[in-house]
């Protein structure tokens, strides 16, 4: 920013550079109350009715045996999911970045599926795919092997929600990555297998570690695709936020409450640890480039 | 180096041949079975019994009803949610002002709650046991298990997308346009309308696309504050639940068939946007260097415009 643009009597202030565009406040102001109308006050309620809770209610309703085992599922499940995610949208990623085939503009496009098509319709979709009498289901059923209506439902529908992430974080990650220190490496004597184990992945590492956690986070909230597939078995194939639900229909208001907390806590410290691997990130491109 | 070491060299930034195909095959074969698939299925059991029946689902007056109540809420949160977002681009991008990261971090908020609790917390404030509860039902007022709580949900999950997708893009333009504008004498509106918005039309646009596809498709947060009224409070992709689960798969597919149409626009007009603005960014870096005319320093020495690649930067 050029100082000698601006007029004389503002070339010794810091801020005044700002000060020359007009509508800070109303931007601002707008930005904070439309901020805190639709997103700050609703969800403060959800902290105030916790706290009108005593503490015996609250741990009941957080951590009765049912409840327990639909945080072991929906992390369980969440944390295969975004694993299997990190392998292949590392695959996908790489390939659509290192290799040309025809129709790569296509499957490019594609790989935002997941975000782009509704929750809903992804869930009764895999699921006409994987029920017994499926696409897909009716090779596997005789073979032993159940995709739907149980646990092994959840994680499929989680993959597929959780794909866009790790291609989206890595792709521009490889995309950058210096050619010359493969050559190098190749020079020295470096097999191919030591070049990318040791030269690309430590430098894709940081984003595949955010695309982990943003699948992750993104997976733990999810109801949509998930409840269509999973058969909804208290105890077995039951997600928190079906839970919740679950707790609402029965005007359980508190309990909904006490478990929409704390699954808001843990969203909280994904999204920190998101915020701090991609700070990460950051400083890591920002050395490279020096 | 000797043309040895180059081959070397270069042959190092690659896999030999079989590698190659077997991982491109390996990454397709994954996309057809997770991506493909699916989506085929859709296509297939809406068209089970045939054009006919595919019609006379998507006649029926509760699908109608479902989709213009899914168009009406769309209508309504992603103009709200544009206005906002580049409020708060402007504000964001154009000052310096203390706290401005932890508002960015409020703003991308909704992105990290879980649908489920998004709907919750509506109910809380507006449900018959809720804050506004008594007062509303007093005045006869409905907004939980109503439209108007189903538009506050669809706005609060769609709240960041244009927002973050304006915010990296005009920080990166930095203000020397707008400043010239203004110093030339042109008012705040004329600065916009003919300086940042013809540099920010396609990232709102690609935000525009992201925030409508996810304002149509919601199913977790409207579930809650529906109610789940045939015909009256229940969206498209509810609709689609109701169907399925009263077992009428072909009617349920063929609004379904509906929404992965529209998801296959939105990549569609998402591809062309991104292509786009690519173009435009390369005619803009392969113009010849301007003579230097007047002693100027630039904002950043190094990269005189910083190219922000679109991105959809998305949803958890």
């Amino acid at each position: 920013m050029t100082t000698a643009a601006l007029p004389s009597s503002a070339a010794g202030q810091r801020r005044a550079p700002a000060r020359v565009l007009p509508g800070f406040n109303i931007t601002l102001g707008y930005t904070l109350l439309y901020l805190s109308l639709i997103v700050l006050i609703p969800l403060s309620t959800l902290v105030f009715k916790t706290f009108t809770l005593t503490w015996p209610q609250f741990w009941e309703a957080v951590s009765s045996p049912r409840v327990l085992a639909s945080y072991r599922l929906t992390f369980g499940a969440s944390f295969i999911a975004a694993l299997v995610n990190v392998v292949a949208g590392l695959l996908v990623a790489w390939v659509l970045v290192r290799y040309s085939f025809p129709g790569k503009k296509i499957v490019d496009a594609l790989v935002d599926l997941p975000f782009a098509l509704p929750t809903a319709v992804a869930g009764i979709s895999l699921t006409a795919l994987l029920a017994g009498n499926g696409w897909i289901g009716q090779y596997l059923e005789p073979l032993g092997i159940q995709l739907a209506f149980n646990p092994n439902g959840v994680v499929i529908a989680l993959i597929f929600i959780g794909l866009p992430f790790v291609v989206r974080t890595v792709q521009p990650v490889l995309e950058d990555a210096e050619k010359e220190l493969e050559e190098a490496a190749t020079c020295l004597g470096a097999t191919r297998w030591q070049t990318f184990s040791k030269v690309i992945f430590p430098t894709i590492l940081p984003a595949l570690l955010t695309g982990f956690a943003m699948a992750f986070a993104r997976a733990v909230g999810e109801y949509g695709s998930v409840i269509f597939i999973a058969g909804n078995m208290p105890m077995i194939s039951e997600i928190t936020p079906l839970i919740i639900i679950g707790k609402l229909e029965q005007y359980d208001y508190a309990g909904a409450t006490a478990v929409a907390t704390v699954m808001l806590v843990i969203s909280f410290v994904l999204l920190l640890v998101i915020n701090g691997l991609q700070a990460w990130q950051r400083a890591r491109t920002a050395g490279n480039s020096q | 180096m000797t043309r040895q070491t180059v081959r070397t060299a270069q042959r190092g930034t690659t896999e030999s041949a079989w590698v190659r195909y077997t991982l491109t095959a390996l990454a397709l074969a994954f996309m057809a079975l997770f991506l493909v698939l699916p989506l085929a299925a859709v296509a297939t059991e809406a068209l089970r019994n045939g054009w006919d029946a595919y019609w006379e689902a998507l006649k029926e007056p509760d699908a109608w009803a479902a989709i213009r109540l899914t168009l009406i809420t769309a209508a309504i949160a992603v103009p709200l949610n544009l206005v906002f977002g580049v409020a708060a681009a402007w504000a964001i991008a154009k000052y310096e002002f203390r706290g401005k990261s932890f508002l960015t971090t409020l703003i991308d908020l909704p992105f990290s709650v879980s649908p489920v609790v998004a709907g919750l917390i509506y109910v809380l404030v507006f449900g018959a046991q809720g804050w506004l509860g008594p007062w509303l039902a007093e005045h006869d007022i409905k907004i939980v298990f109503a439209v108007p709580g189903i538009v506050l949900a669809t706005i609060f999950v769609t709240f960041p997308f244009i927002a973050r997708e304006l915010i990296p893009l005009m920080q990166a333009q930095g203000n020397e346009e707008e400043q010239a504008a203004i110093v030339l004498g042109a008012t705040g509106w004329q600065t916009f309308w003919h300086v940042t918005l013809p540099n920010i039309k396609w990232g709102l646009l690609y935000g525009v696309i992201l925030c409508n596809a996810r304002a149509m498709g919601e199913f977790g947060a409207v579930s809650v504050v529906s109610g789940h009224i045939r015909g009256q409070t229940n969206t498209m992709p509810l609709h689609v639940e109701v169907l399925y689960n009263e077992y009428q798969s072909v009617a349920a597919f063929a609004v379904a068939s509906l929404l992965a149409l529209l998801a296959l626009v939105t990549l569609v007009i998402k591809s062309v946007v991104e292509w786009r603005s690519e173009r435009e960014f390369k005619a803009v870096a392969d113009l010849p260097p301007e003579p230097p005319s007047a002693p100027s320093t630039p904002a950043n020495p190094s990269e005189p415009y910083v190219h922000v690649p679109l991105a959809s930067r998305a949803a958890i």
